[in-house]
Parts: structure tokens; C-alpha cells; sequence
């Protein structure tokens, strides 16, 4: 019997806003515990919750991006449990009319592309952390209280690992263009849960599924849902039935194993939130969300090849972080030519971070110092081999490329003036190379250049050497 | 301090005059109410060193001629959140909880320098009719101490009525304003749902909650309502409505207003005695020149069962933040984290909060949610919609606040359904988030009897106009109780 | 629709309630009545007609986003039954669920 894999993934996302999704408290990662809090996210008695309009705004953009159907009267809800990183023991959400619903991505898997689709896509606000410790108790944090996030749900039309590989790799790009979220995985600030079953091909009913929560890397995704997918179908062949079950997926053996089976499910007591009225959401809102939203990483890449003659696959490594094609997308702004500047980047630049291991961002490198360096080398005011020296203090100290080329005298000696007292001196001092030169070795043009280049510190142009040694050996 | 002998304007007036400094008010406030709560049991906690504090600052400040409000004492329910003040919401769950912020009504009081003398007694979270219902005493009626006070907010009322202060806020969710102020004889006036910001109110049903005044007179209620009122940035649902000076037409003419009184509100169910009351009352508005007519509101009489689903529903989930965890009372004795919640919550939540929450989660389950929750809220649309239908024609509704004065200690707390028929005339106002009113309007046999007044949405001047008019014309606002032969 | 004793339990668990056989039994017969009274709204017609959920003339109340320092932590520790180096501390779960 040859089998079919459902698989559906629902995917959280925290967004960059100032303020949480309910109270003014800051969003903020890292901070001390309980530092970036207040009495709303605390539920303390009496408080209200107040809707930031950032979060909201947020919200319709990734719906929009994602191709989502706006929902024009929505209106929070409540989700009923109890949970100590859940102060209020209900999580605001939006369960009756999600903000955005009935959208795509589209992927590609080996060639072949594909679209998912978005069942729905909504706002609600994250819980705090809970740290179980040893000794018997947990420790609560609730900096992440109320942390505005996109819930997105795609409809069951990923059948492999690979497809679900893609269409993560794709929801984050996406998200991450929108600028509605930085989605740093490390930072737990992008989550997936992922539905699995698999059904006899043919078969017109969806197998039982299982479940695998809070997986925050790709990999685990990819891998626990090959492993789940084979574990069900081996357990089918061999007469076994399915449990609707929550499992984990454990890194060290590869395995998904079970943490527990579903007795029905769970009962949330889901109702509209009294305390925040309803909202309607305009089309002049939704044409003003719409025109802020940034470019999106098709379009962009279509221009690089199109209108700035980089390669394709050049265009798709530029586009693969909102952080790159931006800078890269302002450094052109800057007067660099397309070429050089992606050149640059993906070359140089990449490799630095690498070795460093850090983020574009992280860096002192500005679009600006990038775009002066390369005008340094195109109009021969310093040497390829100096600019990476150049690169070095600019991307490590934030160094002016022009200012820092000037103090340290790392100017290319270009001027025949100052150049032909320092070659005839050279000559005069190598008579042997000047004979080697005139009877046919050409090897003697290197260490003539090279004793020039020596004298000079290097910083002597090599094309006007090479020219202005040529012209006085044949004069001897 | 006599409170019966002054209204707000008098009593401003002896401050002004330099003929009382605040701190004296304030001392002899707190001696009476110590000698009065003997028989009314009406506060829970003395606010008695802060009070007086304040009132030497205020009395070094100087006084501000402009602020009606300037230095007067006033009770607080104690389900308002008052900054370093405990509040239990009269439950064991919040025994020793000490508020780390104010509610914007007690900011708004405090702006305007008035001072909180101490928290009132209420029935648990404010879910009751009698004040029976607190974990820590029984409040008792004015009038009679056999009798209850009526409640939530029977702690606020009693206290006006007995003198021990001259005005009080309390909240009302389903009448636990207006019932009180009936049984007490006082007036309680429940503002329009958005009017005065619920930011710091201990949420009992937050599409129904809102805070109001009781006070001696009508006057007085509309000066304290003007002091509290207006929209608030911590609460979305407050109102961006203007406010109006709710004294501004108090003037006692109220010639052609048109009035609707509803036959449901008159109908089986309603006491003799209290019919009578009405129907004089009646002739009294159409003396002063007003036309009073009969009208129906025929989804009314399903206020109740829509009341206590989506009240409860509401509650259910408001009350889930009571968890032992942050604050509050925290169990003993328990081994993991599924004890701390269910042993906190049933040692420290009393039988009627109990029950409520029962049926609100029960309301609201999967496979009743349908039935109940949501049928409920569409038959409250029904609701809404009576309403609509009789303010395009009216200006007010007139009926009795309750079906029967009060009752006595003891007598109704024992069957829940028949406690909860006592609200069956003020919930719709609440459903509805209309402005109502209460206000003296006779006695049988020694009790008040209470005259509600309902105006359209945001139109209280409407009500407290009438609700003036009528108070000038008759003379039951002025009869006050006794206590061991002194008054 | 009559409520039973089970069914009552079950209520109680998602609830975070926890009632003894005397008061069970005198909990399902209030409720019983109480659900009873509520039925008589099976009589209302309510096709086509929407909820009234919400109460307030406003609509689409929002802030703008923008940030205010979180209150003290010290102050927020002060009702805290049990706290240690800034968490809130609480004796151990059993399950593990964590929703978002
Ligand atoms: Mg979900
Ligand atoms: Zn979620």
C-alpha cells in the first residue's frame, strides 16, 4: 500500500512593536526577569486591556502579504486556561473572525512550484515563560506577556517534509520583507506547530493526526515530520491505529516521541473580549497598509536581473534576508555600481560574517561607506589590495573609507611626477635586470615592479608602473 | 457631622465659610461612623490615618470654592481599586490584597479632593442582592437591621442612609446600585455603560458593569457623577460622548416630557405596595406636567435568564485570574500546580461566586455555547431593540426599582432563583447599557420603596431632571432613619 | 436539558473548582434549576438575529504604539505569595502544556 502525508502547519510569529499587543509595556527581548511589565500584563485585578494599533496595523500587513483576505468587522476573543505564564488565564486572540483569512505562498520543491494555502491568519498576544526548575517548582517570567503575534494557518496542502522545509523557509522570508518581525528563530521568535497524517492513496478521508508543538528550527520540522510520517505509515501496514497524540520531536535520536494522547479535545470556552469593542476596518486603511508595506522579495529580485544586470542566482542570494537586499538596494542608492556592490556583499562582506559569525546589522558596515569604497577603487584612488584593508577598518571600526584612505596615506601613487624619480632610481640600481629585460626575459619586468611597489609602500599604482617602466627601459 | 441635615452644597458651604475645616469633618465622620456601623455593619476597612493626612493637606492647601467635592468624605465599594488601600471585593480570595495602583475613578475623586474615608461591605465580587453574600460581614438595612441592605453594593448604601457618609460610590452590574438605593430609600444612579471608565473596577460581567453614585438627593448624585465621568485611555469601552453638567437642568420643569411606563414593569411579581407607590408617582409626574403612557417591552421578562448567562459567562472568565499565583490567597497545603489552583479557588471563593462561575464556564462549554451564551446574546439584541423602539417615542421609562422592599436577613439567600427574580426590573437596563435611577418613592410599613427612571442612551440629564422634579414635589427623600433615639 | 452530577464535575475541573459529594449534589440541583429557568429562552425566536456582545459606542479603539517603562518589579512582587531572584515562583507543573 503506498501512502499520502497531510501535513499542517501553524505557525507563530512575534512582532517588533514598541509596545506589548494590550498594555504600553515595552517589547523587548533579553531583559532582566519581570523587568518589562506591568500591572495589565500582570491581570491584576481591575485592569483593561488597550489594543495597540501598531500590532493591529502589523497584522494586516503580514495578511496582506501573504495574500490573505482582509476581515472588515472583527473584534477580539478570548481563549479560556489556565497557565502560570498566563495572568489573566485567558490569552486575547482571535478565534471568530481572524484579522486575515483565505491566502497563499507559493513554493517551490525541486523545480516544481506549488501553492500553499493560508486557512487564516490572526492576532493574538504571547504568554510568559515558565522555567521548570529541579528543585520542584517553576519560575515565572513575564516580560514575553502579551507580546503581540501572528498566528498563521496554512490549509492542509503540504504533503512532504520538503514542501513544509520550503513553505517555512518561504513564510519567513515573507514576513521578515513586511518588516513586521525580525523572525529570529534563536530568539524563539518565530514557532511552528505541526499537524501530520498520512492516508492510503486514493483514500478520500484524512488520516488521524498527530501533533508536534513548538518546534523553533526548520531542521527539527523537516526531520520530525520524515520521521513521523514513516513511524505512522509502518504502524498502518502493521494493523495499528493512530492516537491523536501530542509528541516531541528529540533531536539527539531523530525520533518524534509521544508526550501525551488527546482525551477530545481541549475546551477554551473561546468569546468575543468584552473589554475591547469591535473594530471596522476601512479600504482606505487597508490601501494605506497596503502602500507600506516594503517590496517583496520576487519583485525585487526581478529588478536586480532585469533592470541591474545581476545574475539570477546572484539576485536570489541578495534577496534572501530583507537585512541584505536592503543594504544592498542603498548602497546602489549611494552612487555604487549594482555589480561591484553585489559582488561586495556576497563576496567580502559574507565572509566576514561567517567568520564572525554575526548579522549584517550587527556590523559598523553603513550602504554608504560600502558605496565609497567601491568609487575609491573604480576611479583609482586606491588599489584592490589596499580596499581590503579599507573593508577590514570599515566594517570593524566604522572608519570613513575617503577620510581613513587619506590619514593613513593609503592614497595609490598614480602622479608620472612622482613615480619616474623612484623608477629610475631603481633601474640604476639593477643594471643586471635592465640587460636580463633587453635579451628577452620578461620574468624581470616582476622584480622591477616589485622593487618599486617596495619602495613605494605598496601604495604605487601598478598600471602606471608597469606602463612608466616599460617606456624607460626602452628609452635605455 | 450630621450628614441629614446638609446636602453637598451645604456642606461646601460650612468648608467655604471656614465654619468646619476638613480635618474636623473628617474626624467626626470617622467617630459617627464607628458609632453607626455598630448597627449597619456598612465598611469592611477605615481609610482613618490617610483620611485625616489628606485632610491636613487640604486644609493647609486652602479650600477651592470651585470643587463641590473639595474635602468631603466619601465611602468606596470595595471591588474599586484603591492604591495602598486594601480592597477584597468582600472576598477571602483578596483578603490581604493591597492595590499597587488606583482605579481612574479614585483618581478622578482624588483630583478632585475628595477624600475616601473607607471601602464599603458588598455581596462577593458583587454577585448578590442582599450584602449577604460577603465573606467577612452582614451588612444591615438602614431602616431596619432585620432587613438586608440589598446589594452588591448594600455596604455603599447603608452607609448614606444611615448618615455615616453623604455619598458613596458603588457599581452596578445588574441593579446593585439602584436595588440598594431603593431598599435604603436613597438615590443610586447607574450611568449609561462607557460614561465612567471601569479601569480598576474588580471586573465582575464587563459588558455590564459600570460605577455610579448614591447620595441623598438628586443633586448630590449629579455632582458626584460630574466628578467621575468622561472617557479614559485605560478603558476602551469609556465613551468619547461629551459631559455634560449633569446639575444644569435641575430646574423642576419637566412639562410635556414624555413618559413610557412598561405593563411588564407593573405586572405579576410586583407588590402591592410598590404598585401603589408607582401609580401615585405617576400622578405626580402628570401633575407636573409631564404625559405618562403605558408601553410594553415584550423581551424584558427574559432579562433575567440573558442576565445571569452572560453575567456569569463574563464573570467566569474574569474571575479565572484569581489563581493564587500573583496575589491573592494561595493555598497551604499542596503538591503541584494543579492544587494551588483548585484548592486557592475553593477556599477562597464563597458559594454564590462558585455557582456563578459554574454556570458561566458551563455557559460557555463547546457543546453549549450555541444554546446558551450565544442565544443569550441574541435575545439581548431583542432586548436592546424594546428599548429603541420606546425612546424613539419617549423621553423616559418609568417602574419600580424592585419588585418588593426590602427583605429580611436570611429570608432569600437560601434559594437562588428567587434572589435572582429580585432583579428582574433592573438587569434590562444594564443588557441595554442604559442610564437608570433610583430614588425614594414612599415606604411600606417602615421600608423604602424605590422609583426607577431609565433614560435613552448617554441622556442622563433627562433622568436626573425628572428624577429632580419629582424629589421637589415630594417630601419621601427627606425622611430618615433612627438610631437608639438620635438621628 | 437537565444537568447531572458528572457532568457538573466535569464543569468544576475546567473551572479550577473543587467541590465535596455534599456540595456536588447541592451544586447540580442549583444548577439544575438555574439551567431550567434559563431554558425558557428556546422560546425566543432569534433567527437572523445577531448577538449584542459588546455594549459601548466605540468602536476601533486603539493606541498607538508606543512604549512606557513597565512598573516596578519590587511593587509588583508585593502581593506575590512566593517569589525568588525577580521570577514568580510556583510549585510544579505537571503537565507541560504551554499554549500561544
Ligand atoms: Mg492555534
Ligand atoms: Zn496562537
Amino acid at each position: 500500500m503506498n501512502f499520502e502525508t497531510t501535513i499542517g502547519l501553524e505557525v507563530h510569529v512575534e512582532m517588533k512593536t514598541n509596545s506589548k499587543a494590550f498594555s504600553p509595556a515595552p517589547v523587548q527581548y533579553g531583559a532582566a526577569p519581570n523587568t518589562n511589565t506591568n500591572v495589565v500584563d500582570w491581570g491584576y485585578p481591575g485592569v483593561l486591556p488597550t489594543l495597540n494599533k501598531g500590532a493591529l496595523e502589523f497584522g494586516m500587513r503580514a495578511a496582506l502579504a501573504l495574500n490573505c483576505e482582509i476581515t472588515k468587522d472583527t473584534h477580539f476573543d478570548r481563549k479560556n486556561y489556565f497557565y502560570p505564564d498566563n495572568p489573566k488565564a485567558y490569552q486575547i486572540t482571535q478565534a471568530q473572525e481572524p484579522i486575515g483569512h483565505d491566502g497563499w505562498v507559493e513554493i517551490e520543491v525541486d523545480g516544481k512550484k506549488k501553492k500553499v494555502g493560508i486557512a487564516e491568519m490572526h492576532v493574538e498576544e504571547d504568554a510568559g515563560k515558565n522555567t521548570h526548575s529541579p528543585d520542584g517548582y517553576s519560575y515565572v517570567d513575564l516580560n514575553r506577556q502579551g507580546t503581540p503575534l501572528i498566528e498563521i494557518v496554512s490549509k492542509p496542502d503540504i504533503s512532504s517534509a520538503e514542501e513544509a522545509y520550503a513553505y517555512l523557509v518561504r513564510l519567513r522570508q515573507i514576513i521578515q520583507f513586511t518588516g513586521v518581525s525580525d523572525v529570529k528563530m534563536e530568539e524563539g521568535s518565530m514557532r511552528a506547530d505541526v499537524n501530520i497524517s498520512v492516508r492510503p492513496i486514493g483514500s478520500d478521508k484524512f488520516g488521524t493526526k498527530t501533533e508536534m508543538k513548538n518546534l523553533n528550527s526548520f531542521e527539527h520540522v523537516r526531520k520530525g515530520v520524515q520521521y513521523e510520517a514513516k513511524r505512522q505509515e509502518r504502524l498502518l501496514l502493521s494493523g495499528g491505529v493512530i492516537q491523536q497524540e501530542t509528541r516531541r520531536f528529540d533531536e539527539a535520536s531523530g525520533q518524534t516521541i509521544l508526550m501525551r494522547v488527546k482525551e477530545g479535545s481541549s475546551d477554551y470556552r473561546y468569546f468575543p473580549e468584552p473589554d475591547i469593542p469591535p473594530l471596522h476596518i476601512s479600504d482606505e486603511w487597508i490601501q494605506e497598509v497596503k502602500a507600506s508595506i516594503p517590496e517583496m522579495p520576487d519583485k525585487r529580485r526581478k529588478k536586480y536581473v532585469e533592470k541591474w544586470n545581476i545574475p539570477e542566482y546572484d539576485a536570489g542570494v541578495l534577496t534572501q534576508t530583507k537585512e541584505m537586499s536592503d543594504f544592498f538596494e542603498e548602497t546602489v542608492a549611494q552612487g555604487a555600481q549594482a555589480k561591484l556592490a553585489a559582488n561586495w556583499l556576497m563576496g567580502e562582506v559574507n565572509a566576514y560574517l561567517n567568520t564572525n559569525k554575526l548579522e549584517l546589522l550587527d556590523t559598523k558596515l553603513t550602504p554608504e561607506h560600502l558605496a565609497t569604497m567601491i568609487k575609491l577603487i573604480e576611479d583609482g584612488t586606491i588599489s584592490s589590495k589596499i580596499a581590503k584593508k579599507v573593508f577590514k577598518e570599515t566594517i570593524s571600526n566604522g572608519s570613513e573609507p575617503r577620510n581613513w584612505v587619506e590619514e593613513k596615506g593609503l592614497v595609490q601613487l598614480s602622479d608620472a611626477k612622482v613615480l619616474e624619480p623612484i623608477i629610475t632610481a631603481v633601474l640604476n640600481d639593477n643594471q643586471k635586470s635592465i640587460e636580463d629585460y633587453q635579451n628577452g626575459k620578461g620574468r624581470a619586468i616582476g622584480f622591477l615592479v616589485g622593487q618599486i611597489m617596495k619602495q613605494t609602500h605598496g601604495k604605487a599604482n601598478p598600471k602606471v608602473v608597469n606602463k612608466l617602466l616599460i617606456k624607460n627601459l626602452k628609452e635605455r | 457631622m450630621d450628614y441629614f441635615k446638609y446636602d453637598l452644597a451645604g456642606l461646601h458651604e460650612l468648608l467655604v465659610k471656614k465654619e468646619l475645616s476638613v480635618s474636623e469633618l473628617v474626624k467626626e465622620t470617622i467617630v459617627n461612623i464607628k458609632k453607626r456601623d455598630n448597627d449597619v455593619a456598612a465598611f469592611l476597612t477605615l481609610n482613618e490615618e490617610e483620611a485625616l493626612r489628606q485632610a491636613e493637606e487640604l486644609d493647609r492647601k486652602g479650600f477651592d470654592k470651585d470643587n463641590p467635592l473639595f474635602g468631603i468624605p466619601l465611602g468606596i465599594k470595595d471591588n474599586i481599586v484603591t492604591k495602598n488601600l486594601r480592597t477584597t471585593a468582600a472576598s477571602k480570595i483578596l483578603e490581604n490584597f493591597d492595590p499597587i495602583y488606583n482605579a481612574t475613578v479614585m483618581d478622578k475623586l482624588q483630583a478632585a479632593a475628595a477624600i475616601t474615608i473607607g471601602k464599603t461591605n458588598m455581596d462577593e465580587f458583587a454577585m448578590g442582592g442582599s450584602t449577604e453574600n460577603s465573606a467577612f460581614k452582614v451588612t444591615k438595612n438602614a431602616w431596619d437591621q432585620t432587613k438586608v441592605p440589598g446589594g452588591s453594593s448594600g455596604g455603599s448604601a447603608a452607609a448614606v442612609a444611615s448618615g455615616e457618609v453623604i455619598a458613596a460610590l458603588g457599581t452596578d452590574t445588574g441593579g446593585s446600585i439602584r436595588q440598594p438605593a431603593s431598599f435604603n430609600g436613597i438615590v443610586g444612579v447607574k450611568p449609561t455603560y462607557g460614561r465612567v471608565s471601569r479601569y480598576g473596577i474588580i471586573a465582575f460581567a464587563s459588558s455590564l458593569d459600570q460605577v455610579g453614585p448614591l447620595t441623598r438627593s438628586v443633586k448630590d448624585n449629579a455632582l458626584v457623577l460630574n466628578a467621575i465621568s468622561g472617557l479614559d485611555p485605560h478603558d476602551s469601552t469609556s465613551s468619547k460622548q461629551a459631559v455634560p453638567d449633569f446639575t444644569a437642568k435641575l430646574d423642576g420643569n419637566i412639562k410635556n416630557m414624555r413618559i413610557a411606563v412598561p405593563k411588564e414593569f407593573i405586572g405579576k411579581g410586583v407588590a402591592t405596595e410598590v404598585k401603589e407607590a408607582i401609580k401615585k408617582a405617576i400622578t405626580t409626574f402628570e401633575k407636573l406636567g409631564a404625559v405618562v403612557d403605558e408601553v410594553s417591552l415584550p423581551h424584558s421578562k427574559y432579562g433575567i435568564p440573558v442576565y445571569y448567562i452572560i453575567a456569569s459567562s463574563e464573570a467566569s472568565s474574569n474571575l479565572q485570574r484569581f489563581d493564587g499565583i500573583r496575589y491573592g490567597h494561595r493555598a497551604q497545603d499542596v503538591k503541584n500546580l494543579e492544587d494551588v489552583y483548585v484548592k486557592s479557588r475553593s477556599e477562597g471563593f464563597g458559594d454564590e461566586v462558585k455557582r456563578r462561575i459554574m454556570l458561566g464556564t458551563f455557559s460557555l462549554s463547546a457543546g453549549t455555547y450555541d444554546a446558551f451564551f450565544k442565544k443569550a446574546a441574541q435575545v439581548r439584541t431583542l432586548i436592546c431593540r424594546d428599548f429603541e423602539h420606546v425612546f424613539a417615542d419617549y423621553d423616559l421609562i418609568l417602574g419600580p426599582t424592585t419588585p418588593t422592599p426590602a427583605f429580611g436577613i436570611g429570608e432569600d439567600v437560601k434559594d437562588p432563583i428567587t434572589m435572582y427574580l429580585n432583579d428582574i426590573l433592573t438587569v434590562p437596563v444594564n443588557l441595554a447599557g442604559l442610564p437608570g435611577m433610583s430614588l425614594p418613592a414612599g415606604s411600606s410599613n417602615g421600608l423604602p420603596i424605590g422609583l426607577q427612571l431609565i433614560a435613552n442612551r448617554f441622556d442622563e440629564e433627562t433622568m436626573y431632571r425628572a428624577g429632580y422634579a419629582f424629589e421637589q414635589a415630594t417630601d419621601f427623600h427627606k425622611e430618615v432613619p433612627t438610631f437608639g433615639g438620635q438621628n | 436539558m437537565a444537568i447531572n452530577a458528572n457532568e457538573v464535575e466535569h464543569v468544576a475541573k475546567l473551572a479550577k473548582l473543587a467541590f465535596s459529594k455534599d456540595e456536588l449534589q447541592k451544586f447540580t440541583g442549583q444548577l439544575g434549576e438555574i439551567i431550567e429557568m434559563v431554558q425558557q429562552l428556546s422560546d425566543v425566536d432569534t433567527e437572523n438575529v445577531p448577538v449584542t456582545t459588546h455594549i459601548s459606542n466605540s468602536q476601533g479603539v486603539m493606541r498607538e504604539d508606543k512604549a512606557v517603562p513597565g512598573t516596578s518589579r519590587d511593587l509588583l512582587m508585593e502581593n506575590v505569595p512566593q517569589h525568588q531572584d525577580g521570577y514568580i515562583k510556583v510549585p510544579a507543573i505537571i503537565d507541560e502544556s504551554e499554549e500561544a
